[in-house]
């Protein structure tokens, strides 16, 4: 069974973003995403100071069988990533929603906040892929 | 729809993740893909390679059927030998791969790819018409692949007892048979191993026995892995209709004595090497971030190449690839991925052998 927390914000795309309060926002990928990858071995991560925009890509991860794009759920400034992942990526396999985060930013986004998926949006996007 | 082999519950079961491989549900994972390699290097994994075609031939002219329609020559067979060969067009390129047994007196067993199951059996039809032989695909039967340090000793218990001796004492690169049960001691992992194709109402049995035993059920992504790391090529990436054997690393496997033996493909490639062959296959290590992929450009002193195969390797640690790459090349040159230039060392392959880093 996939893991999804009920207290974060999703993306179609299949991200993952926990406000950390005064306009902060942590990014990762989902346990679905994660899963749908495989093993994990190589992250590239934005650099710190860098914009990003909402819905383009701005990392990669790449699995053993292929590299994806990661998508930047909102747009603002980043302003930490994740080194650990980069030297261990596997964490985004073992814990997609601590230790494997992504980035973090600062965003005053709130149209692209709002048009986030909430836990049952994304519960039902899943189910649909699915089918 | 595609097509499921008689172990598609099995794989269910198991967990695997099911794609769609040359029009067959197939496992990439059952979990793990690293997981699953590093069972196979260090104690024993289990395949399901039934969506691999088998071809019985036989006959009066079979022999002389495959000297013709094969690259490699099969009078190089012992009696229960295998021998790797390309199957040529006229002009040298490569319709696939694959491994032929000799059976005995005029029966062979041609064990081909999947995914160019259609095109091989008609062109085998086409080519053997004007020889007294038949063949015939055998969908009766189910393969499994059994392969690391551990796996023929898992699996002798669970042969039909007449062969278990045999298998016990089989020098590797050789088949013995017991009715429709064949056990070859081959592989694509650098491996010991075997191969066991047996009939299709078999195979659950031995699936089962095989995981209770300790055997890991491995997917097609860490066959993918391990072939790549043990230098062996994969049709349609590291060679295919366009190149010859010549550039693809694989002259070894073309016999051109005797000379008067006229196979398929046999001017062309004599042609090509009288022109000098221009290009030919090399190992890469990537030396900075990044995942080698078929389809990156190589960037050399000598000229431009192309990545026909990458991955990470488990057991190295490191993305590694193969690559065709002007004849010229030395030991450095750079790889193109996502629009950035990565530092690549030119290595020999194989990378990996019996659970060891060349």
């Amino acid at each position: 069974m996939t893991m999804i927390p009920d207290d974060l914000r999703y993306t179609k795309d299949h991200e993952w973003v926990r406000e950390e309060g005064d306009g902060e926002y942590t990014v990762g990928i989902t346990d679905h995403a994660q899963s749908a990858l495989g093993d994990l071995v190589f992250v590239e991560l934005p650099e710190v100071g860098a914009e990003v925009e909402a819905g383009v890509a701005c990392c990669v991860v790449e699995s053993v069988k292929a590299a994806s794009d990661v998508y930047s759920p909102l747009s603002g400034e980043v302003t930490e990533i994740n080194d650990a992942l980069v030297e261990s990526p596997e964490l985004g396999n073992s814990d997609p929603y601590t230790e494997g985060w992504l980035f973090r930013l600062r965003s005053d986004d709130t149209e692209a906040l709002d048009a986030l998926l909430d836990f049952d949006e994304y519960v039902d996007l899943l189910a649909a892929e699915e089918d | 729809m595609s097509k499921q082999t008689p172990l598609y519950q099995q794989h269910l079961q198991a967990g695997g993740q099911m794609v769609d491989f040359a029009g067959w549900q197939m496992p990439i994972h059952y979990g793990s893909q690293i997981q699953e390699h590093q069972a196979v290097r260090s104690a024993a994994g289990l395949f399901d390679v039934s969506h691999m075609t088998v071809i019985d031939m036989a006959g009066p002219e079979a022999q002389v059927c495959l000297r013709t329609l094969l690259a490699n020559d099969v009078t190089r067979l012992q009696p229960g030998g295998a021998l790797y060969s390309c199957m040529l067009n006229p002009e040298g390129g490569v319709i696939d791969d694959l491994i032929v047994y000799w059976l005995g007196a005029d029966q062979y067993r041609l064990v081909v790819n999947a995914a160019t199951h259609d095109k091989d059996l008609a062109w085998i039809s086409k080519q053997s018409q004007k020889f007294a032989q038949q063949h015939q695909e055998r969908t009766d039967l189910a393969m499994l692949a059994v392969q690391g340090p551990l796996a023929i000793d898992k699996s002798i218990p669970l042969l039909p007892k007449e062969l278990r001796d045999a298998v016990q004492s089989q020098p590797r690169f050789t088949a013995v048979q017991s009715g429709d049960w064949f056990i070859g001691r081959t592989g694509y992992t650098g491996e010991d191993g075997l191969e066991i194709i047996l009939p299709a109402t078999d195979a659950q049995n031995l699936w089962n026995g095989l995981l209770q035993a300790g055997v890991v059920p491995a997917g097609l992504g860490a066959r993918d892995t391990l072939r790549l790391e043990a230098g062996m090529s994969l049709y349609g990436q590291d060679m295919d209709e366009q190149v010859s054997p010549l550039e693809s690393g694989l002259g070894w496997t073309v016999a051109w004595e005797p000379q008067e033996r006229q196979f398929i493909g046999r001017q062309a490639l004599e042609q090509q090497k009288s022109d000098g062959v221009k290009r030919k296959m090399v190992g890469l290590r990537l030396q900075g971030g990044g995942v080698l992929r078929a389809g990156q450009k190589v960037i050399s002193e000598a000229g431009e190449g192309l990545v026909t195969s990458g991955t990470f390797s488990p057991t190295l640690k490191q993305s590694i690839g193969l690559a065709r790459v002007p004849k010229e090349i030395e030991t450095r040159c750079e790889i193109e991925i996502r629009g950035k230039r990565v530092a690549a060392e030119v290595v020999k392959y194989p990378f990996v052998r019996n659970g060891k880093a060349c």
